[in-house]
């Protein structure tokens, strides 16, 4: 993390001078961006760069469904269940996504391209259902559009 | 009615919600003339007449919360935007940050002036993509044009604003939860008293307010508190933004006067269900706001009293619309397994009651619930009703004995025959 240092400091300068440990959720984005997840080096270099307690960091960590301790695949899909996504073939999708990529939610493909999740209301109702690949949304999903967007990145 | 529009008063084009357009329109005109011509406390005057209450769930009216910041009192207060959209069923706010951020902007900046803000927060979800980058553009095009930063537009007059980004987790958008996260913090709701307006964001007052409350204020400043008590009904005026999906022919957020009736705003102003089928239910504002029937909404209009007299209420205006041939008993699943996976684990009553209603569901959808489970379900949403230091725990309780009060045989017929009295399905295609 320390080449983000630079940026962090851009950051810093727009938060009340005490504030601190409100930086910690915005680095630990931008080094998820930046490694696609957050290393133990992460976690000590931000407790020497931020001041906050280790303990703070790991909660946090633990606490906020999208933060990763680990990576994922090249591609990550992920496809929203809750109500008006269910309402409009959600389970259709997230069967047909399983199918061809051949892994269940929450798994990897074997070559390490395709990460498949589940999430919960992506607030993207109105064009249900919606799928969230490498965090862009894709609206009114349909198994030909999956079809198409997994061609496109294997 | 005369249905006004207050927010959604502009086509969508490729750059309508750009700072050129936003001031084509007369944009940033009502923060020119409140730091040329208005002290804070008028600014704060106009939006207390106004008589807004607030649009993310709650109701509770802008002015009475502001009233309790003292802005000169010689501490730091903090305002910040919530847009933490995450009620599911609701996706208005996305509105204004993709297609109208500078009007966000600008009321907060006239929130500030009032309230003596130095440094705002605008807490958006993390998942929203494009949502962001259209706000955090429009950031940097106000900071370019001197509406933030020091001495803003020659007055003395100085306030700086940071898009604070969630990570994934609904009950941030409880205001509290929210303040824990901006702080880089779990987002853990707090116990009330004290208000946030009393000590909020690191223990000083801080106003949040919903972001299509807000954005309500530049119209307020620009036109008067007086016009804007016009709009509307009298004891709730404006006008709302209601997101609609699930079956419905369109679906999509719409801007109504308060007090619209409810059954012409699904049948005609959105095409009616989906596929022409009938009506079984609608959800009203989230999830979390109790389901009504298709006789219920006959005699309601769109606004909070109406709704009450009927057990339910406007909430987030995320109306969720389903169509006959819905098994109800999987559609509480997909609401229980949401609570359970967002449940923060800080209160007992929520942490285990809400694995306790999944696993009781998810019992019931495989065939092996028992007759007594039905009861089960209401004494742990009663459980949960005002025992958790936030509204998570009820939310998910009005939920389910919403859907039981009104669709109880469908569960009893499904843990009697071990199967859905409407095969189970959940989806309506659309091309029926």
């Amino acid at each position: 993390m320390q080449h983000l240092i630079p940026e962090f400091e851009q950051l810093r300068k727009r938060y009340p001078a005490t504030f601190a440990s409100s930086l910690l959720l915005p680095c630990l984005h931008r080094i998820q961006e930046d490694r696609g997840y957050v290393a133990d080096s992460d976690i000590d270099g931000l407790v020497e760069y931020l001041g906050v307690p280790r303990i703070q960091i790991e909660e946090v960590l633990s606490f906020y469904g999208q933060l990763r301790r680990k990576p994922v695949g090249r591609c990550h899909i992920q496809a929203c269940r809750n109500l008006s996504c269910s309402l409009l073939g959600a389970e259709r999708i997230v069967d047909h996504l399983s199918r061809r990529l051949g892994i269940a939610p929450g798994q990897t493909t074997a070559d390490g391209r395709f990460t498949l999740s589940t999430v919960e209301c992506l607030a993207s109702c109105g064009t249900a259902p919606v799928v969230m690949v490498d965090g862009t949304y894709h609206e009114s999903m349909t198994p030909e559009k999956i079809d198409a967007l997994i061609e496109a990145r294997s | 009615m005369a249905n006004t529009k207050l927010l959604m008063t502009f086509p969508v084009t490729a750059s309508s919600h750009m700072l050129a357009a936003y001031r084509a329109r007369g944009g940033y005109g009502a923060l020119e003339k409140a730091l040329r011509e208005m002290k804070p406390e008028q600014v704060a005057a106009e939006v207390n007449a106004s008589g807004i209450q607030g649009r993310g769930g709650a109701a509770f009216p802008m002015g009475r919360k502001w009233a309790v910041v003292h802005p000169m009192d010689g501490q730091p207060h903090y305002l910040c935007a919530n847009a933490d959209e995450g009620e599911p069923g609701t996706f208005k706010d996305r509105w204004i940050l993709e297609y109208a951020p500078h009007l966000l902007l600008e009321s907060m900046l006239l929130a500030a002036y009032a309230l003596q803000v130095r440094h705002a927060f605008v807490y958006i979800r993390g998942e929203f993509d494009q949502p962001y980058r259209r706000l955090a553009a429009a950031v940097e095009e106000a900071y370019a044009a001197g509406y933030f930063g020091q001495r803003i537009l020659g007055s003395d007059f100085a306030c700086d604003l940071v898009v604070s980004r969630g990570a994934g987790s609904y009950v941030c958008g409880e205001a509290s939860a929210l303040l824990s996260s901006i702080e880089g913090k779990r987002g853990y709701p707090r116990n009330r008293p004290p208000r946030l307006t009393v000590r909020g964001l690191y223990q000083k007052p801080t106003v949040v307010n919903n972001v299509e409350t807000l954005s309500n204020i530049a119209w307020i400043v620009a036109n008067g508190g007086a016009a804007f008590s016009k709009v509307g009904m009298a004891k709730e005026p404006g006008t709302r933004l209601i997101s609609i999906s699930g079956h419905i022919e369109r679906p999509g957020v719409y801007e109504i006067e308060i007090g619209h009736p409810f059954a012409r705003f699904i049948y005609e102003d959105c095409g009616g269900v989906l596929g022409g089928r009938a009506l079984k239910g609608v959800i009203p504002g989230g999830i979390s706001t109790k389901i009504l029937t298709a006789s219920d909404i006959g005699p309601l209009t769109l606004d909070n009293a109406s709704l009450q007299t009927a057990g339910s209420s406007m909430g987030s205006g995320g109306m969720v619309v389903i169509a006959e041939g819905t098994c109800m008993v999987r559609l509480l699943q997909v609401l229980l397994r949401f609570y359970h996976h967002e449940s923060c684990g800080q209160c007992t009553p929520c942490r285990e009651g809400m694995g306790w209603l999944h696993r009781i569901i998810d019992r019931i959808v495989a065939g092996d619930g028992h007759p007594e489970d039905i009861e089960r379900l209401y004494q742990i949403s009663a459980w949960n009703d005002g025992t958790t230091i936030c509204g998570m725990g009820d939310a998910a309780g009005y939920a389910t004995s919403g859907i039981l009060n009104k669709f109880r045989d469908e569960f009893e017929y499904y843990i009697e025959h071990k199967r859905s009295r409407c095969n189970g399905t959940l989806e309506c295609p659309k091309s029926s």
